[in-house]
């Protein structure tokens, strides 16, 4: 049976948990490093990453991570998620990121709460039929580096979904819709990702 | 793209669960009230305890200081109007903050109406004393909820009484036939609609907090294992002898909520909490929650 953990500090980590235990697997939520034994994957979900971070400080699981997803582990981050997941954000805000994936993030980059917007995405990679991207304060990704992969842009080319090997971040929020595609997509490539790392270790 | 839906009105909401919101009434306020890792701040011109105190009419706070505040931090800013005051509402709307909250804690401005939430592209917040209260607010565009307590006292257990009248309402109508519904909507002064889709989910359509007299982390950790989805805290902070390390000591207490030990751990050597008041001791025009209708 494949469990993924959800970081439960703080924010919709509920949400995330529905979404997957209705695609067949156990979710756990993580509040402390030992909790993190035996998952398949991680989930990072949407709250407020200020926050996250440091109750990731408080309770030591920034170096713990970083381990994790250097080691293969297969994290998805949504919104706060993906800035916790990114190298670093254009504000220079002085807030712990994991460093774990090659973009830099810009912090509520489409403005204030009154700007919060719904729109249909292209996401080809999850077929043809649009998938209905829910962005709250969100952050985009402003730049990329070597290695990742473009999923999805908002309409006017800001990049708001990509992947790097094990990593797979989107300023959105599918938690709060009913699609599970992009959930699904992330099972997948956490199986592929275990695949790879057993075969490393034959 | 469509702003200002209703998915994205309340699921600013969603996104703080867990979390902690601190009333904070100057930009150096949010400052500390980020650094302790708060997930929003609430602008006002005093603490609710200074309200009390103080007398005479409470507002909006003055637009200049909620645009500090707004410069001042990355986390969401709300700021509080009066009941039924659209006009300062329309006003927070336009200085930019990011959820308003229609507040008993200020001078109502209206004794039979609350502000017609939906006409506005912010979200709001509203308080409720029980579950009737709280369709009601929903009904008129609140997305979201939390308990009113009785701000400005320290005292949790009006807090207590809300969220245990809100929690035991909804598990009651979960188990009622459908033709008793439209009875206890009737009851409970409650949108019926709104009441079936109580029913059904066993909780409400919208994201519901606690405030109103929390100073502890026992206190936060409390509401949160009553059934609250985060806390407001407002005196109980900037009231308190050290309101950095309190601040970061509830936010804790409030993810590890279920974790005695860590309740214990990180409420040590916090100095002294707020003086708190007696509920009892407090004239019937004095209280706050009995504001909104």
């Amino acid at each position: 049976m494949t469990t993924i953990g959800i970081l439960a500090l703080q924010g919709a980590f509920v949400e995330h948990a529905g979404v997957l235990r209705g695609l067949g697997v156990e979710t756990r939520e993580i509040r402390l490093p030992e909790q993190l034994d035996g998952i398949d994957g991680l989930v990072i979900p949407g709250g407020e990453s200020t926050t996250i971070g440091k109750l990731m400080v408080s309770f030591n699981l920034v170096e713990v991570l970083r381990d994790l997803a250097r080691a293969g582990m297969p994290m998805f981050g949504t919104c706060a998620g993906m800035i916790v997941l990114a190298k670093d954000t254009v504000q220079r805000y002085d807030q712990p990121l994991l460093n774990a994936m090659n973009i830099v993030v810009h912090r509520n980059g489409f403005g204030r709460q009154v700007d919060s917007f719904e729109a249909d995405l292209a996401m080809p990679v999850l077929g043809d039929k649009p998938f209905r991207g829910i962005f709250i304060r969100a952050p985009y990704i402003e730049s990329i580096g070597e290695g990742v992969e473009i999923l999805g842009k908002v309409p006017d080319g800001k990049v708001v979904c990509a992947r790097q090997e094990n990593m797979l971040v989107c300023a959105f929020h599918p938690e709060l819709t009913d699609d599970p595609r992009l959930h699904r997509y992330f099972l997948e490539m956490a199986r592929g990702c275990r695949q790879l790392v057993q075969a490393s270790r034959a | 793209m469509e702003t200002a839906t209703w998915t994205v009105k309340k699921g600013l909401a969603a996104m703080l669960k867990g979390g902690v919101i601190m009333d904070v009434v100057t930009a150096e306020h949010a400052r500390i009230a980020e650094e302790a890792g708060a997930v929003a701040v609430m602008a006002l011109e005093r603490v609710p305890a200074d309200i009390r105190a103080a007398g005479g009419v409470a507002r909006m706070s003055e637009p200049q200081l909620i645009q500090e505040i707004i410069d001042a931090v990355s986390i969401p800013v709300m700021a509080k109007c009066r009941i039924g005051h659209f006009v300062e509402a329309q006003v927070l709307e336009v200085l930019g903050v990011d959820y308003i909250d229609e507040s008993e804690v200020l001078t109502p401005a209206d004794e039979a109406h609350h502000v017609d939430k939906h006409k506005f592209k912010v979200p709001f917040v509203c308080g409720a004393r029980d579950l009737g209260e709280a369709l009601r607010r929903i009904a008129e565009g609140a997305a979201m909820i939390r308990t009113k307590g009785e701000a400005g006292t320290g005292n949790v257990v009006e807090a207590e009484r809300h969220m245990r009248a809100m929690m035991s309402d909804m598990r009651k109508v979960q188990y009622m036939a459908r033709e008793e519904l439209m009875a206890e909507a009737k009851a409970l002064g409650a949108p019926y609609e709104l009441l079936v889709e109580v029913a059904e989910m066993g909780k409400l359509p919208v994201v519901n907090f606690a405030a109103g007299g929390i100073a502890t982390p026992a206190d936060a950790a409390l509401m949160m294992q009553l059934g609250a989805e985060g806390v407001f805290v407002g005196s109980g902070i900037f009231k308190s002898d050290n309101p950095s390390a309190r601040a970061r000591a509830i936010v804790q207490a409030t993810t590890h909520f279920n974790d005695p030990s860590i309740i214990a751990e990180v409420s040590k050597g916090l100095g002294t909490a707020m003086p708190g008041i007696e509920i009892g001791t407090l004239r019937q025009e004095e209280l706050l929650a009995t504001r909104g209708w």
